[in-house]
């Protein structure tokens, strides 16, 4: 080979990955730094940023938007936040839906929508994750960012060898630190995502939160799924709840166990455990985590069809079932909503002196017939100052 | 313990950018094709990292 050709063939290649470095940084920043309009309901009072309660968060990834919502007539107060781990959008789904919808008729509604926004910047390309989804609403198509079940590595980084979760000094896996639900009650020296919790637990004790709820999704092969996890000060509301919601609402039934008592860094054994509040956690199935899955698209995060998924039904290693129809986006946020809302009923049901009363949140069959898009308000026709972005 | 992350953060990027001049001198001094095409696939992970993109 001639010296000519050698140059020529390395001016070629270094091209080739010049361009390649464009193109793929041009796709991850646009997806990093890509902004969701919120257009909170009328009856929002105040949106505060997270640093409001601990100022080192301020400029960082997790510097999320809360959005508090007063009735002004004495009541209790729930805190609601979506996006603990971003690759479940049935969560920031529900929660953005509460923000735009919410009438609050008595008590407080405090509202997270990208609870652990770093993980919202980062999908797992190895795993051919798409970096968005797009919900049908009736003024057009809404675009969200899909993210990671860990922070992104952008904002924490290295992990250590073993995470010793605080205070309890249990070992779990190592890239656990980044793991929003397994860095509670959080600590105000340790990582972005300890930070994160940290922060969130000085909310919700200098909010006095008395109910705080922290929405999932769960992929079928795993035990814990279609369920209410409760601390053991909820036992009764999310008993009464699961009991209500599968008798009366959902065509499949939804569970309720308690968090283990020796199991640290979860919300809701952490919250319960350093606050006043009374911390449960929901989940819904979401094919889409499933590790027998088929092709990894937006269409099985939207419509949660799988055959793979389904054949692995057939030999009895799922703990849910599914069919044809799936596991659809509407479905799961439907029942979403109506969980939050019978808690809620059962909380102020139980603690008369302190209500928490909402309107304008649909229930499960009216989200599956009008599809969550239809709750979504369209931030075109919103005059400056009354959009928010996450 | 996050002033130590921050400084192993440091150092590694900066150590992605000397192995992204590494890299670079290895594709002008080759003179093998094929060793040539591997560093200039090798160089998008170091350069993306170096630019705190990926």
């Amino acid at each position: 080979m001639t010296e000519k050709t050698l140059r020529n063939v390395k001016i070629i290649a270094l091209s080739i990955s010049l361009i390649l470095i464009v193109w793929s940084g041009v796709m991850f920043y646009e997806h990093r730094s890509f902004s969701e309009a919120v257009v909170p309901s009328p009856d929002i009072t105040e949106v505060k940023k997270l640093s409001s309660y601990f100022a080192p968060l301020a400029g960082t990834a997790n510097d999320c938007n809360l959005y508090f919502f007063d009735s002004g007539n004495p009541g209790g107060t729930l805190f609601l936040i979506g996006g603990s781990h971003p690759e479940e959008p049935g969560s920031n789904l529900t929660a953005q839906l509460f923000a735009e919808n919410v009438r609050i008729e008595q008590g407080r509604l405090i509202v997270a929508i990208r609870a652990n926004r770093s993980a919202s910047t980062v999908t797992r390309p190895g795993d051919a994750y798409p970096q968005f989804y797009t919900i049908l609403t009736p003024w057009g198509e809404k675009r969200f960012r899909m993210g990671d079940r860990w922070s992104n590595p952008l904002d924490s980084w290295p992990d250590p060898e073993v995470y010793v979760h605080y205070p309890s000094g249990q070992m779990l896996a190592y890239m656990d630190i980044r793991n929003f639900n397994r860095t509670w009650p959080g600590r105000p020296n340790g990582s972005i995502t300890e930070q994160t919790c940290y922060a969130m637990m000085e909310l919700i004790r200098r909010e006095e939160v008395n109910l705080f709820i922290d929405l999932h999704e769960a992929e079928l092969e795993y035990p814990v799924i279609s369920t209410i996890v409760t601390h053991e000060k909820g036992q009764e509301i999310a008993a009464i709840a699961s009991m209500m919601l599968t008798e009366m609402e959902f065509e499949r039934p939804i569970g309720m166990e308690f968090s283990p008592p020796s199991l640290h860094g979860l919300s809701h054994r952490e919250v319960g455990d350093h606050s006043q509040a009374i911390s449960l956690l929901f989940e819904t199935p979401e094919p889409f985590l499933d590790r027998v899955r088929g092709i990894t698209d937006e269409e099985l995060l939207l419509t949660g069809k799988d055959a793979f998924v389904m054949e692995a039904g057939k030999y009895g290693l799922l703990y849910e079932r599914i069919d044809e129809e799936g596991w659809p986006i509407d479905v799961r946020v439907g029942r979403h909503c109506s969980t939050i809302l019978e808690t809620v009923q059962a909380y102020s049901d139980m603690n008369p002196d302190k209500p928490i009363l909402m309107e304008g949140i649909p229930r499960y069959q009216e989200v599956i017939a009008q599809g969550t898009g239809f709750y979504f308000r369209n931030p075109q026709e919103m005059a400056e100052g009354e959009v928010y972005y996450e | 313990m996050t002033i130590i992350n921050n400084l192993i953060m440091i150092l590694y990027h900066l150590l992605s950018a000397v192995i992204v001049l590494l890299l670079l001198r290895s594709i002008w001094r080759t003179k093998n094709i094929q060793e040539a095409v591997l560093y200039c696939v090798i160089l998008i992970p170091f350069v993306l990292r170096v630019v705190h993109i990926k």
